[in-house]
């Protein structure tokens, strides 16, 4: 097995988010970041599972800057083999993509793994692109994934349940909660992890598709209507004539 | 040139959530024609043009679980019928199907919009939430060629027309590489992503002996049930039904939560909710900043009521 995940860098889930004063920009200040957890806790971890199992090598792939080594390495201390960086801002999911695909080219990974979502720009659009430019099938947001010998048994989330299918030969998978469990690195993967290679390339052309307007943040609510716990039908009122969602 | 709009139906209908792509598509459309794409069989197709279908197309038999080929008939179906946009829903085929699509038809794509795009001076301006909820971005799709996906609930069906005919088309479905060897629906609601209303319970409620409570609730509403992180982890309730940054993001009209203190995390996934309702027993709770309307209160007691009350009210009406 040789599998390919992709990696990303994300603010900490319990980040306040601001942006720069013409709204352009995400503002870095006082943000501490990290793996992105879907592709941490799922994507990577079952890959490295799959190669304690059937052996082969894990790599893993990030674009960005080198302020990334940090959640790279990390991804190396779990279990991955060795890394590429490609060199660049990751300015939209078509460039990413593309990044990622001018890599896995000529390669032959057998599976290219993803997490299902970033939790900043929750597009879930790399996945497709990349499988696209690739050639190769898609199975997105997977649960669940069983390898037997070149056939892979994939479960995935669809609205309101899941659907179990099946495939051969090579694929990208998006990878969601269930997958696997999150590792947490030990010692001696932390210590191994300074040592393995992390490659940086250069990255090929691709223009951006989208570009932003702006960001904004969210009406602030106008502060919560107590009702007394011993009235539960003055809630109901409200929400019936007031509100008028029930 | 026209938009183009993908509808998928349920079990040989299309409910609100495909008649409300057509307005969608028709409000982006502007001036142009707005055609929608019915992808399977519906009794119902025609009814498309009350909702903004200029022009009714059907195609059926595509394999929508393999984006390889469903991204293979949008393309081909935008090309043949001239599109400029195509808008396709935000769901698990949707998302994994678009960006293929913007590959195929070298698009720009902008995911989950939730409100009509602006066009301005060739451009399409798209809104949508990013960090989960935590704020919103606006993107000029700069291409010529632009892919858009669209959130359930983003706006109403608005009656614009009349029904039409439907038109069958002609584009080459290759056979599928991927087999469907298990399907499994784990309730009967609405799912999640689309449900108007949403009960949702977290660790207040002790053990999952107790969760009838919250059913009871979601009954008595014919609600959708949801829960907080670790009642998911902790098997109390499967983990489709886990909702915030790391499970599903839902925006409902009414959205209900029993027992979670409302950390962060958490408000990520349900804060763009219309309306919020907090039930705890913690007046300090984080929630209750949130929270439209609250109770604080024992779950145990509040919540039985509640269900009484809200069958009062539908008897009454
Ligand atoms: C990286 C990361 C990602 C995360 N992602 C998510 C996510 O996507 N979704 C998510 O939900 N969480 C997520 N979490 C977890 C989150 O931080 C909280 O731990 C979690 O939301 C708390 O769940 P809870 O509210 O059910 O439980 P608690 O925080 O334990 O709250 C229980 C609440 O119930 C109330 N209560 C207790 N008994 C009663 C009673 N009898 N009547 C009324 N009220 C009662 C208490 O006052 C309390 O407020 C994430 C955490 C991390 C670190």
């Amino acid at each position: 097995m040789k599998t390919l995940v992709c990696i990303s860098k994300t603010p900490d889930t319990t980040s306040k988010i601001s942006f720069s004063s013409d709204g352009k920009n995400f503002n870095t200040d006082g943000i501490s970041f990290i793996m992105n957890p879907y592709d941490e806790w799922y994507a990577l971890v079952r890959a490295v599972e799959l190669k304690e199992k059937l052996g082969g090598t894990v790599t893993v792939i990030n674009v960005g800057d080198a302020s990334n080594d940090i959640v790279i390495r990390k991804a190396l201390a779990i279990g991955a083999d060795d890394a590429i960086r490609v060199d660049a801002n990751p300015i939209d999911s078509f460039f990413v993509a593309s990044q990622i695909a001018a890599v896995a080219k000529d390669k032959s990974y057998d599976i290219i793994f993803l997490g299902k979502e970033t939790i900043d720009y929750n597009g879930a659009e790399v996945g497709a692109m990349l499988a696209e430019m690739l050639d190769l099938p898609y199975v997105s947001f997977a649960n669940k994934l069983e390898v037997d010998g070149d056939a892979k048994t994939i479960r995935r989330e669809i609205e309101g349940g899941t659907e179990t299918l099946k495939l051969s030969g090579p694929c990208v998978i998006s990878a969601a909660k269930d997958m696997a469990q999150q590792r947490i690195p030990n010692m001696q993967g932390i210590l191994m992890s300074k040592r393995k290679p992390l490659e940086v390339v250069t990255p090929v052309g691709a223009s951006s598709r989208i570009e932003v307007i702006k960001h904004d943040l969210p009406p602030a609510k106008k502060g919560v209507t107590l009702v007394d716990a011993g009235n539960v039908a003055e809630l109901v009122r409200l929400l019936h004539e007031e509100a008028k969602v029930i | 040139m026209s938009v183009l709009v993908i509808v998928e139906p349920n079990n040989g209908t299309i409910n609100k959530g495909g008649f409300e792509l057509a307005t969608f598509g028709k409000l982006t459309a502007g001036q142009d024609k707005c055609l929608v794409l019915v992808v399977g069989k519906a009794s119902n197709a025609g009814d498309l043009g009350i909702y903004g279908a200029d022009e009714v197309y059907e195609i059926d038999q595509v394999p929508v679980h393999d984006s390889a080929v469903y991204s293979k008939v949008i393309a081909d179906a935008s090309e043949k019928l001239s599109c400029h946009t195509v808008i396709i829903k935000a769901n698990a085929n949707g998302k994994a199907t678009a960006g293929r699509v913007a590959i195929k038809l070298g698009a720009g794509l902008v995911s989950a919009a939730n409100s009509v795009p602006e066009s301005t001076g060739g451009q399409l301006q798209v809104k949508r939430g990013v960090f989960s909820g935590k704020a919103f971005a606006t993107y000029a799709i700069t291409t010529d060629k632009k892919v858009i996906t669209v959130l359930g609930n983003s706006i109403q069906p608005k009656e614009m027309g009349s029904a039409t005919s439907v038109q069958s088309l002609q584009v080459d479905v290759p056979p599928s590489t991927i087999e469907v060897v298990a399907k499994e629906t784990l309730s009967g609601r609405a799912p999640l992503p689309e449900a108007e209303l949403v009960v949702s319970g977290g660790r207040g409620f002790k053990g999952p002996e107790n969760w009838n409570i919250l059913l009871d609730l979601a009954d008595a509403l014919d609600a959708t049930t949801a829960c907080s992180r670790p009642v998911a982890d902790a098997d109390w309730r499967p983990h489709h039904e886990h909702v915030g940054q790391t499970g599903i993001a839902i925006r409902p009209n009414l959205y209900i939560a029993v027992g979670i203190s409302g950390a962060i995390q958490h408000l990520a996934g349900v804060n763009n909710s219309k309306t919020i309702v907090v039930i705890n027993k913690d007046p300090e709770a984080p929630f209750f900043k949130a929270a439209d309307y609250g109770i604080v209160g024992d779950l145990f007691e509040v919540v039985p009521k509640l269900t009484e009350e809200i069958k009062k009210l539908k008897a009454g009406a």
